[in-house]
């Protein structure tokens, strides 16, 4: 059976389902191919997290537009999706992260975010638990936690709400004007749009994704044992360091009060098993700033798949080799954060109406330098 | 601490102990690890004679040059031929030549409503809480549910004195009979000798329980008998439907199931070479074979196979037992009907069956619900949900029981370094109880 719609995306994680939401209120007619389940993939793997980050202008940008997305939807969320918004401590374990602390309260103030910085003691007030001897931190206090699959079903279900069709089917292929699923069936559609995150190179040659891998670990519920979402400052040298792989001190209390404890980075290791070197390297890392953590009953481990680009940022917009086939991928560590504001830069684009903030650095065409950081 | 073994054996039940005897006797060095104190397994511990015969096995492995590694629980295999196991607070590395797992089995239970309140517990994890000092005498018990643990359990509560108001079984008196008529002389005799234990309990076949209610905790069962309700005032349900095999630790390692059992030829060797399965993992067959699988596995790992024909002729006499056994206590469609849409299905994550009717299958429920992502790590829900919905388990993750975050820290795959637990961790203080303790 052929079918055809305005536009047909492929990969129903919070990006596609986040985009085929926005298609399909924007009045498109909408086909969202998933081969699994809606938000089962990186999505389900990762650990949620809304936050603004400043690695580059653009981010800046994208994350704190998408942000604020996150905060206007979130009276409509069902009890599920677990939006809680916990805010962030940048944790600084020196001087010199304490410096950087202060750079970035001064950049978040003058685009007003409002943040506030930790001395010793004030973060040891809000964060028993961390470790003695720590410099202080940075709490962004706008930022929040999800629990993305919940998310990302919620996302569909606007979509299907306003009119979308959810597909299950493997895409074999992916161009301007067509999708062909693997059982053979072919989904016209005036646009298509690759959203298959880690997996977006294999249907569209020439993408510059990488797939890179994560760890993370969930504990009992052990409520109030960490407050906020707590990254190391260190975090972005990890997250920037392109070559070698790479753990940071990264913890996230749910609802329920369990843990989540990451994180790891890792390129060209595409099994799905558990890395046990990394893993220890990782939870050592959890350790040294939260020796408390040792302890805890930690019930899973598991691994997903990151999409990362060369420079760190998404790729969203026309695939200039296929006008008519557009891009939604490459969100590396953000595609929670950045999908909604992926969803409206991407629908912008094609309704051809101008969007809230400069889209070039996130266009596909655009020239890649590796990040420097 | 880190140990080698020539052959290591996982779970210290009748077919571990088997295993391990056997393997010793092929001069190889075996280590038998179990994650309770004490050997024997469910069906041999606790101090109670018990009419399986455990005592001359209990008796051999107590002379025999096995090393006992008790108290100790498998968590990962972090390389091929070395699991990470925990005793305590101690972390132990564990390396193997081959691998024989003998994990045993667990009580299905079947939500119903009520079946959260406290005093409604699993039959067999009533019988070792009383065989570990819960005072039970002149307490009202109901027993229901299926499978021959049900008497046994009943036998025990009523040595320690409880009253005893019925035991519900759920399978037909027509099925029982016909299992009970072919059963061999030995097995009519231990039947026989626990009925003697059991005279004057009221014994109710086509029956089990509607729902359980009470303030606070159980007060009385409504079960239905022959079609009919009815309700018993009691201080204690005990409940278990019959059995589910613990193959976690065999899917870890890679091993392949056949219809939720672990596959093994004629040896006891699983599709992974090296790693053997005997006992229930590899189908409900009770401790006879047991012990016969546990003995082909011993002597397979250990490399001594000349009496093994013979062990294999008998273990094969015995499939038709457990082709009956599992027949008898097939349970019943209208099981499938006892959870209201209200009634808690994952007791972890408060999971409603309502909410998991939304799903399709068991990955959807984990993703949107959470069902089964709670410290029991879907080993309740999971043979739940397999039953009412038809939904079948997918893969598993390390680590195979709730472990202590830095135990996992050791899990290094270069055994060589950092093998110690860090004196620095141990030393941290952790004020929190952990609310997963849950047998």
């Amino acid at each position: 059976m052929n079918r055809t719609f305005d536009v047909a995306i492929a990969g129903g994680g919070i990006v596609g389902a986040a985009c085929a939401a926005e298609c399909a209120r924007a009045g498109m007619s909408v086909a969202l191919v998933e081969r699994e389940l809606v938000g089962s993939g990186a999505t389900a793997a990762g650990m949620g997290h809304i936050v603004v980050m400043d690695d580059s202008a653009a981010q800046f940008a994208l994350t704190r537009f998408s942000q604020r997305l996150w905060h206007e939807m979130s009276a409509e969320f069902p009890s599920e999706v677990e939006f809680e918004p916990t805010g962030t401590i940048w944790v600084a374990a020196d001087d010199d992260e304490m410096a950087e602390v202060r750079r970035k309260h001064e950049y978040y103030a003058a685009r007003g975010v409002r943040t506030e910085i930790l001395d010793q003691h004030s973060l040891r007030e809000a964060e028993p638990n961390l470790r003695l001897g720590l410099a202080g931190g940075l709490l962004a206090p706008e930022d929040a936690v999800v629990y993305p699959p919940c998310a990302a079903l919620y996302f569909w279900k606007r979509a299907r709400d306003a009119g979308a069709t959810l597909i299950s089917g493997t895409v074999a292929k992916l161009e301007a004007g067509n999708l062909q699923l693997a059982e053979g069936t072919v989904i016209a559609a005036g646009v298509t749009v690759n959203a298959a995150g880690a997996w977006a190179s294999e249907l569209t040659a020439g993408v510059k994704i990488r797939k890179r891998k994560g760890h993370l670990l969930i504990t009992d519920r052990y409520p109030e044992f960490v407050r906020h979402q707590l990254v190391e400052l260190g975090y972005l040298k990890s997250a920037h360091s392109v070559t070698s792989d790479s753990v940071a001190f990264n913890v996230q209390p749910r609802r329920t009060g369990q843990l989540l404890i990451g994180s790891s980075r890792q390129y060209d290791n595409e099994s799905k098993n558990i890395d046990h070197d990394i893993l220890q390297r990782m939870l050592e890392r959890a350790c040294a700033f939260m020796p408390g953590i040792g302890p805890l009953s930690s019930i899973r481990a598991w691994t997903g798949f990151r999409a990362a680009t060369p420079d760190k940022l998404p790729l969203i917009g026309p695939w200039p080799e296929s006008p008519g086939l557009f891009l939604a991928t490459g969100h590396e560590g953000l595609g929670i954060t950045t999908s909604l504001a992926t969803a409206r830069l991407l629908v912008d684009q094609i309704a051809g109406r101008p969007s809230e903030i400069a889209i070039q650095p996130y266009l596909p065409s655009r020239s890649f330098t590796e990040s420097h950081v | 601490m880190k140990r080698s073994f020539d052959v290591l054996v996982i779970g210290a039940g009748p077919a571990g102990i088997a295993a391990a005897l056997r393997a010793a006797e092929c001069q190889r060095s075996v280590g038998l690890v179990d994650d309770n104190p004490s050997p024997g397994g469910q069906i041999w511990r606790g101090g109670v004679a018990h009419p399986n015969g455990g005592a001359p096995w209990l008796e051999l492995l107590s002379r025999s040059s096995v090393t006992p590694l008790y108290g100790t629980r498998v968590l990962d295999q972090p390389a091929p031929g070395l699991l990470l196991a925990e005793a305590g607070e101690t972390l132990v590395e564990l390396r193997y030549q081959k691998l024989v797992l003998a994990t045993g089995a667990r009580e299905m239970f079947l939500p119903f409503p009520g079946w959260t309140l406290p005093n409604v517990m699993g039959a067999g994890g009533l019988q070792a809480l009383v065989k570990s000092g819960l005072p039970i005498a002149g307490k009202r018990v109901v027993v229901a549910g299926s499978g021959p643990l049900l008497l046994a359990v009943a036998a025990t509560l009523r040595g320690y004195g409880a009253e005893i108001v019925g035991v519900c079984e759920q399978a037909s008196w027509r099925n029982l009979a016909t299992f009970a008529t072919r059963l061999g002389w030995r097995k009519l005799g231990q039947a026989v000798r626990l009925k003697r234990e059991l005279v004057g309990v009221p014994f109710y076949t086509d029956c089990w329980p509607l729902s359980a209610a009470g303030h606070g905790k159980v007060e009385r069962v409504l079960v239905s008998h022959r079609g009919s309700p009815r309700e018993w005032a009691c201080d204690y349900l005990a409940c278990g439907f019959h059995l589910v095999p613990n193959t976690e630790l065999a899917a870890l390692l890679g091993c392949q199931l056949e219809n939720g059992f672990v596959k093994t030829d004629r040896c006891q060797q699983t599709s992974v070479a090296d790693v053997f399965c005997a006992g229930e993992p590899t189908g409900i067959g009770g401790v006879e074979l047991a012990l016969l699988q546990g003995q082909i596995a011993g002597l397979c790992a250990g490399g001594d196979q000349s009496g093994v024909v013979e062990l294999v002729a008998q273990q094969r006499a015995m499939r038709p037992f457990a082709a009956r056994l599992a027949k008898a206590f097939a349970l019943r469609p209208e099981l499938t009907a006892l959870a209201t849409p209200e009634t808690l299905v994952c007791r972890c994550e408060d999971v409603t069956l309502a909410r998991l009717r939304e799903c399709n299958s068991w990955r959807e429920g984990k993703l949107y619900t959470r069902c089964g992502m709670g410290p029991c790590q879907g080993r309740v829900c999971g043979p739940a949900t397999q039953f009412i919905l038809g939904w079948q388990p997918e893969s598993v993750r390390p680590p195979v029981f709730p472990a202590r975050v830095e135990s996992l820290l050791a899990a290094a795959s270069n055994a060589e370094v950092n093998t110690e637990p860090n004196a620095a961790m141990n030393a941290a203080t952790n004020p929190y109880k952990n609310p997963g303790e849950r047998s």
